[in-house]
Order: structure tokens, then sequence, then C-alpha cells
């Protein structure tokens, strides 16, 4: 068994700093079973990013960035997380964070197997309740999870070890040091074994206890940095993966709300409620805040009485509003540059970009179940900030937050969307109205027209140059509001003293600590503004970076050109961080930068850091006539990437497989929001209402050459992922069309300002029927 | 309430409910089978791709009182024992590429990938990006070059 001396993480007494720095502390709670814990938060990482920066003052994100932000505000506050071992020699996880894909199950399933010895299919993992206790740290976002976990996790892993450890060398009769462990079983230099599961009783303890662990070698690392496939494959491709809508919940019947026909109207009145109520399968009809809700036996059934309700609504908070409206908004609110008069022999560049509002639903629409009662009320949904939507639901009920209890499901998909728990208290209310559980879902078309949006914003950059230097860069990105009232604001609440960008709001919070410029270009300024709270918005996949890395690799081209330099070259020269410069280096090669392309393809390349991470990209696009104007039916075809070659460095990648997944995956958005996907305003509607309205990349827009590749790294700690590829992917895409087309784009997506291609739906009924004519279409 | 009744993964079944009500809610509120998803019940973004007499179609657009008592619905839960397997080579397929993400949409793109290489094979080719290109999917999470690449090796395999 382990000492009772309390270790640090970053060294105690004299132990060698190799050893110190992988010795922490465990706990092994009171329980039947073996079952461990460790400190969540303990691993904060000291960003060793100040000597990368390069000259001149370094920006806040490049010393302190958001994943430190989140990391560091889980110190203080955060609760234990346990792992239980189990006789059937299993173990089990119950996750403080939401998986929607991004395959954190898989990574920390592959952390835990790791430090115990045991095989990745052994470990179950789930995802935890709501746990007020923990405070900031269980919020899924920014490319966090695998920073904040994979230290505590480890630990904890490492604890049940030690003390299966300790329960074998007592049932042989001989020291711990001298036994081993591998998959799962103990043996002994004598030829004694035990299972982990035979000893899962005799590790446990009656009483709680600390130990001194210390964590594996890097070097020892067998599973860590290895391909694994998603732990949830099987019981996907079999259909058996279940989301909140499979859940069966007894009374919990298929639910949805008649929306009002602009954002965020409200219900003055309805004329037919008796009638409605009266339909086939239908058994309750409530007005809430939000609209009219409808509970039926089926989802068909509801669909029809959303249908039929004849509602008097108000008018929504937008109702004038349109994509010209909001952009002259914008473009009236944008900071001044504020960089004085340079060398008046110094050249300009400047330009302005305009980036239109973009949806960011999943494939899986906001849903979710509830069943209030009495004093007390359970739901289940896909949550990434599962403690704010448990007090925010509280208060809503009228119910102390010890009375909500707020399951949270596996997602199909979030991309920003479920940072925000809008199904979910919209169910509690339902259910509240009407007195019964209620499996609550929003239709598709109510997604994209009453669901948040990223919002729409401009972005104008200027950069002088004299002599092949630029000599400054200015970069100014005016936004419609993004709402961080998911709980980051609250993260920030707590943190924005100890930060060192000074006293400033939530979102300039945000862009400071996550907006970069990885090229040394003189006196660099970016700065964010924002205007209009009367959209619901929220985070896409990214936040801000896309957009912002667009605007900005576009000049970096301008510049390069206009001093006569290769796109690559110039960047090359003016990368600060040695990494960015190996990934930026990796697909120029990989990618044949500068070959002979035909007249309308070409390439382009972009270079983004973030989440302690960095990417690059060389994309080729296909702008030719005979591919832009290719027919597919319900579609937008459009230019046509051809080619992207990735190349990533997040420090260690713990799932090398997953992490390629998440690149490519983000790859697909970056083309999207680059070339396809946008909303189009019109008089506070959103015109899209299908898949085939709003363009998001589709097999027929998919580059048939894809090639990503992890970059070995020095670090020995993983950076952020899951939405490091938009930013530089949309760049690279954006750059590619600019050099194929002869004319550098200014409106995003490029799509956005031509004819819209559909007929918009009607506003009233708010969602359309569903077809008839699905047998004549089989195949 | 009219009885509606049709084949479902091999076995005969009946359920009472109104003609007009889509397949999809049948399969998922009353009968339980929840492989097909609801991603708009528009009939566009096919997560609900099943199979009626072994070609692809969307539940969400069909409704109940179309199907004939001899009608074979087949869901994702009962593909594999259209090949009398543990598992449909597109499955193992998709297992070895590691293709999922959040999985939603992934049984709708099994069932489609299924119909589209079989229609390929019916039109005397092989498998390819031309056929990749019409598949109407979505992906949100933007699994398709590794759909593509899982598609092209289970071609082979049945």
């Amino acid at each position: 068994m382990g000492d009772q001396r309390t270790a640090t993480p970053d060294g105690a007494g004299t132990a060698p700093r190799g050893l110190g720095r992988r010795r922490f502390l465990g706990y092994v709670l009171a329980a039947p079973t073996l079952v461990v814990a460790a400190q969540f938060g303990e691993a904060v990482l000291a960003p060793d990013r100040a000597q990368a920066a390069g000259i001149g003052v370094p920006e806040p994100s490049e010393i302190f960035d958001l994943t430190d932000m989140l990391t560091t505000a889980a110190l203080p506050t955060s609760g234990l997380i346990s792992i239980q071992l189990n006789t059937d020699g299993t173990a089990t996880f119950a996750l403080p964070r939401a998986e929607v894909g991004q395959g954190i199950t898989t990574s920390s399933a592959m952390l835990i197997a790791e430090e115990l010895d045991l095989p990745v299919a052994d470990v179950r993992i789930t995802l935890a309740d709501a746990r007020p206790e923990l405070l900031f740290n269980q919020l899924t976002g920014a490319s966090n999870t695998t920073v904040s976990t994979y230290t505590p996790i480890r630990v904890a892993a490492a604890t049940a070890r030690q003390r299966l450890l300790a329960a074998a060398a007592a049932q042989f009769g001989v020291p711990a040091s001298t036994l081993t462990t591998s998959a799962g079983v103990v043996s002994s230099p004598g030829g004694q074994s035990a299972s982990y599961g035979s000893l899962a009783v005799a590790a446990a303890s009656l009483t709680t206890l600390q130990l001194t662990v210390t964590l594996k070698e890097e070097s020892a690392f067998s599973v860590i940095g290895t391909p694994q496939n998603r732990i949830d494959a099987l019981d996907i491709v079999t259909g058996r993966k279940q989301f909140a809508m499979d859940l069966v919940v007894p009374g919990a019947l298929p639910t949805m709300v008649c929306r009002p026909p602009t954002i965020n109207g409200t219900v003055v009145s309805v004329q037919n409620l008796a009638v409605v109520q009266a339909m086939p399968g239908v058994t309750d009809v409530a007005v809430i805040p939000t609209g009219v809700a409808v509970r039926a036996q089926t989802f068909g059934q509801c669909i029809d009485a959303v249908r039929a309700l004849l509602v008097t609504w108000g008018p929504g908070t937008e109702d004038d509003a349109t994509d010209a409206t909001v952009l002259r908004e914008l473009q009236a609110a944008q900071l001044p540059f504020a960089v004085p008069a340079v060398n008046l022999l110094a050249e300009t560049v400047e330009a302005s970009f305009s980036f239109a509002f973009a949806s960011n639903s999943a494939l899986e629409p906001n849903c979710a179940i509830a069943d209030v009662r009495p004093g007390q009320a359970v739901v289940w949904g896909a949550m990434k900030s599962p403690i704010v939507a448990q007090g925010a639901i509280a208060a809503a009920l009228g119910l102390p937050t010890g009375a909500v209890t707020v399951h949270v499901t596996e997602g199909g998909g979030s991309f920003g969307r479920k940072l925000f728990f809008d199904a979910a208290l919209e169910a509690a209310r339902i259910s509240q109205a009407m007195g019964k559980p209620v499996k609550l879902m929003w239709h598709r078309t109510d997604e994209f027209r009453q669901g948040r949006t990223h919002p729409m914003s401009i972005d104008s950059v200027r950069a002088t140059y004299l002599l092949g230097q630029v000599l400054t860069f200015e970069q100014r990105h005016t936004s419609v509001a993004t709402d961080f009232s998911h709980g980051l604001g609250e993260v920030i609440t707590a943190m924005v003293a100890k930060l060192p960008v000074g006293d400033i709001g939530f979102s300039e919070t945000i862009f400071e600590l996550s907006q970069q410029t990885p090229y040394s270009f003189g006196v660099t300024t970016q700065l964010l503004s924002e205007v209009d709270k009367g959209f619901n918005t929220g985070s896409m996949r990214n936040i801000y970076s896309p957009n912002v890395r667009c605007a900005q690799e576009l000049i970096v081209d301008q510049l390069a050109a206009a001093m006569g330099q290769d796109a690559y070259a110039f960047r090359r020269a003016n990368l600060t961080d040695p990494r960015a410069v190996a990934v930026l280096d990796k697909v120029a090669q990989l990618g044949s930068w500068g070959r002979t392309m035909a007249p309308g393809t070409a390439q382009g390349i972009a270079v983004h850091p973030e989440y302690h991470s960095v990417a690059a990209m060389l994309v080729e696009i296909d702008c030719t006539p005979a591919t832009v104007g290719r027919q597919v039916p319900d579609a937008y075809t459009g230019p046509r990437v051809t080619k992207v070659v990735c190349a990533v460095d997040v420090g260690l990648a713990v799932n090398p497989l997953g992490l390629q997944a998440q690149m490519m995956g983000g790859i697909m958005d970056g083309i999207a929001v680059a070339l396809t996907s946008g909303l189009h305003l019109e008089n506070g509607v959103f015109q899209e209402g299908s898949w085939d309205n709003y363009f998001y990349t589709r097999q027929w827009n998919v580059p048939p050459e894809l090639q990503i590749v992890v970059m070995p790294s020095a670090s020995t700690t993983p950076g952020g992922a899951g939405e490091l590829a938009v930013a530089s992917a949309m760049a690279a895409v954006a750059c590619a069309y600019g050099r194929a087309t002869g004319t550098m784009p200014t409106s995003f997506p490029i799509n956005h300002s031509a004819p819209l291609a559909f007929v918009p739906l009607p506003t009233v009924p708010p969602i359309p029927q569903s077809p008839t004519d699905g047998l004549t279409s089989a195949y | 309430m009219p009885e509606q009744t049709f084949i479902l993964n091999g076995e005969q079944v009946s359920v009472d409910i109104d003609d007009d009500v889509r397949l999809l809610w049948v399969l998922r509120d009353v009968l339980g089978v929840t492989g097909p998803k609801y991603g708009c019940g528009l009939g566009v973004c096919k997560a609900c791709t099943s199979h009626i007499n072994g070609q692809a179609f969307n539940p969400c657009s069909v409704p109940v009182g179309d199907l004939q008592p001899t009608d074979e619905v087949t869901t994702i839960e009962g593909l594999p024992a259209t090949v009398g397997q543990e598992l449909h080579p597109m499955q193992q397929a998709w297992l070895q590429y590691d293709v999922a993400q959040c999985g939603y949409c992934q049984p709708g793109q099994i069932m489609a990938a299924v119909a589209t290489v079989l229609k390929a094979r019916a039109a005397g080719h092989e498998i390819g990006d031309a056929d990749f290109d019409e598949i109407r999917n979505i992906c949100r999470c933007g699994t398709y070059v590794r759909i593509r690449e899982a598609i092209t090796a289970a071609s082979a395999n049945f």
C-alpha cells in the first residue's frame, strides 16, 4: 500500500523531478467493493507557451487561453471522480461530461485501461447525472475534456491498481513490489495469479483512505497513443445505442410545440384548443412561454395537432430584421482601427468580410424527457451544462435544486447546440403544465427557424507593410451577440479577476482568450464588439475562430501577393511557433504545394493554433463551370473541394483514430461554412427549414481525397481537438476559392448572396406535413 | 381503428392505428423499434432509412396504411438476419473503419449503404465515387469519408 505522505503534482520532497511530476494523491472510498477516487481538476497544466510567444507583446491567448481558464477554474472547487471495480472484473466510471460524438467515453476508457492494466473492453463508461458539487467542472465545451480529465482519471485508476496489488500481496503472502499486473490479472513471480474481479472485495475499504500513487511514465504507455475504435461502435451499428428519444420512461408520451412564425413570437390566444384536444391520439394541449405544446400517442399525431392549431401570435423580438438590416447594424458598431500612422512609405492591405448566420443544429434535434411531479422533477437529455440546467429548471418549476434530477444522455451531435438545455427546460415546463411525463422533440423546421444560431458577424482587417515586413495587423470582429449563459459565463465570472485581460465582459473574454495571430506581424490588435441581443444564439463549433481565421488568412494571402512572396513561404517565414511551422511544412510537402493546377482550380493553405494544439490544412478546389454547375436534385453543389491534406499536433494524442475522426468532421464543417451553409434572415424569419435548404456538407460536397496526419509531438500532455479543425479548414477553402476564381471572397458562405436555391416553407402552420410518397422513391 | 399488418424484421406485426400515421412513428412510438431515427420527418435527412422488400426507403414518408400484409420491412435491427449472420458485412466494415462518431445517423447510413451497393451491382458496375455522391443521408458529424471507405470495403463481402 502506498504511504500516507501527501505529494503535490509538481513534485514533493526529494523525489526526482520526473517522478514528482507523476505522483498524486488518490482516495479509496468506503464501499463493499473497491471504489477509488481522485480530485477532479487537479491536472492544471502549467502553460509552457510563453517561450513560444513571438516578438512583440504576446496576445493574452498566447500565454493563457480558454483551455487554461477552464482547467484552472476547476482547481479550488472540484469534487471527486470515482471508479468502481466490480466482482466481474470490469471497472465502471461515470464521466461528468457529455458524450456527443467526440469520443470522450472511448478516450476516458483508454486512460483507465492504461493505468489499471485492464483491457479497454472491460471498462464501462456512463455519463454522470448533474453533480452540483462539481460546480464549474461539469461543463463540456471548448475542447477541454481530455485536457482537464487526463490526470484525474489516471490517478483514480492508478489508485485502484495499487489497492489490487496490495490485496493480492496479502493473499499470496509476498511483497506487493514483486507483483505485476496485466490484462486485469495480478501475477506473482512464483506463478500465483488473481483476477481483478476476485480481488474487488478484498481490495475495498471500510473507511476512506488517502494514498500516494505514481502514474506510469509516458514511455510505458501501451494504450494511450494507440488507435482505439469507439467503445460504443457495436451498439451504434446495430441500432442499440440509446439517445434521449429512444428511452422508455413510463407515461412519457411524444410531445411537440407549435411555435411562433417569427423569432421569439408569443402566444396571444388559441382559437381551437378543444378541437385539437379531441384529435386522434392527442392527450393534452397546453400553452407555455415558447408556444403551444401538444402531447399525443405518436409524434406523427403531434405533427398533425401542431399543424391544426389556430393561434394568434404576438410579435417576436426581431420581426423587422433581415440580413441587410443586421449587416448595417454590425457595420455601425464596428470599432475603429487604433494603430497610429506608420511610415508614410508603408503600403496598406485592407478588407471587410461578412459571415451569415449559421445553424449549429445537430442531427438529433433538441429533445428531452421530463417527469415533473409535485415537489420533484426528473429530466433526461443530452446536456453539456447539466448543473446550470438543473438550477434553471428548478427555478422555472419553483422547486429547490436538490429536487431536480438531471440525467445526461448520450447526444446525437452537439456542435455547440447542446451547450444549452432549451429542450430540457421546455420539457419540464410542459410536464408541469400537463401534470404528466412528456417526451419532447423539436421539429427539424423549428430547429433551423427557432433554434439557436451562430451569430452573423463582420470582420475587418487592415495591415501595413514595408520592405517585405508586415508592420501592423489590426482586426475588428463585430458580431450579433453570442449567448454564453450556459455556464461558461459563470466560469468567467469566477475567474475574471485572475485573467490577464482586465475587466471586460464574457464575450470579449472568450474572444481574447481564444483568438491568436500566429504570425509575427508587428503591432497586432484584435478586438470584438457585439450588437443586438434579440436573437437566439450560441456557440458553434470553434466559436469565433473560423470567421476570424478565414478573414485573417485571406489577408495573409493578399499580403504575400502584394510583396511578391509565395503564400506558403510567406506564412512559414512569419510563423513564430515551431509546432505551427511543422504542421504547415507537413501539409505543403504531402499536398505538393505549388504544383501546377488547371485553370479554375487552385490550392489554399492555412494554419490555426488553439486549445494548446495546432492544425494546418492544404486544400484543392475545383471552381470550373462544369463542376460548379453539376446538378443534384434539391441540392446545392457549387465549387467542389477535391482534396484536403491536414496535419495536426495536439500534443499527446490519446486516441489518434478518434483525433483523425474529429479532424475529418471539423474539415466537413469548414467546407460547409466557407461554401454552402448559411441562414437567410427575412423579416424575422430564417428562410431555411430543412436539410435540403440549409446546405451542410453532403456526399456530393465531400472531398474525394482526404489525408490526415497526426504529428509526433514533444509534448507529454494532451491539447484540445474537438473544434480545432474548423477554422483552418474554412480559411484554406476560402483561400483556394479566391486563388481559383481570381477574386478574394468577402461574403460567407460564398453562395449566400445568390438567389435562394429553394422555396421557403410556410411559417403558418410552423411545421410541414411529412410526405406520403416514400414508397415511390425506394431504391 | 384500422388494424395495420405488415412483416417487420421477419415477424408479422399488427397495430391498431390510423392509416395516415407515418410508419416511422409506428415503428418508434408504438412498436418500440428505435434503430430508425428522426432527423427531419421530411424525407430529406434519411436518418430513418430502412428497407422495404429489400429496397431502401424512408418510413417517415410512408403512411402505415399504404403497407400490405406481405410487405417486408427491415430496420437496422433486422439487417443481420437478411444475411444469416451476427452482423451484416456492412456493419462489420463500419466497425473496421470506426466510421461512427455520435452514431445518430449511422443506422440509416448503413441501410442506405447496403441498398446503394446492391443498386450498383444490379446496374452492372463496381461501387465508386459517382454512387457515393448520390447518397443523400446527412452525417452532421461529417464522417462521410469513412462511410465511403467502409462501403468500398464491404461491397466485396456480400
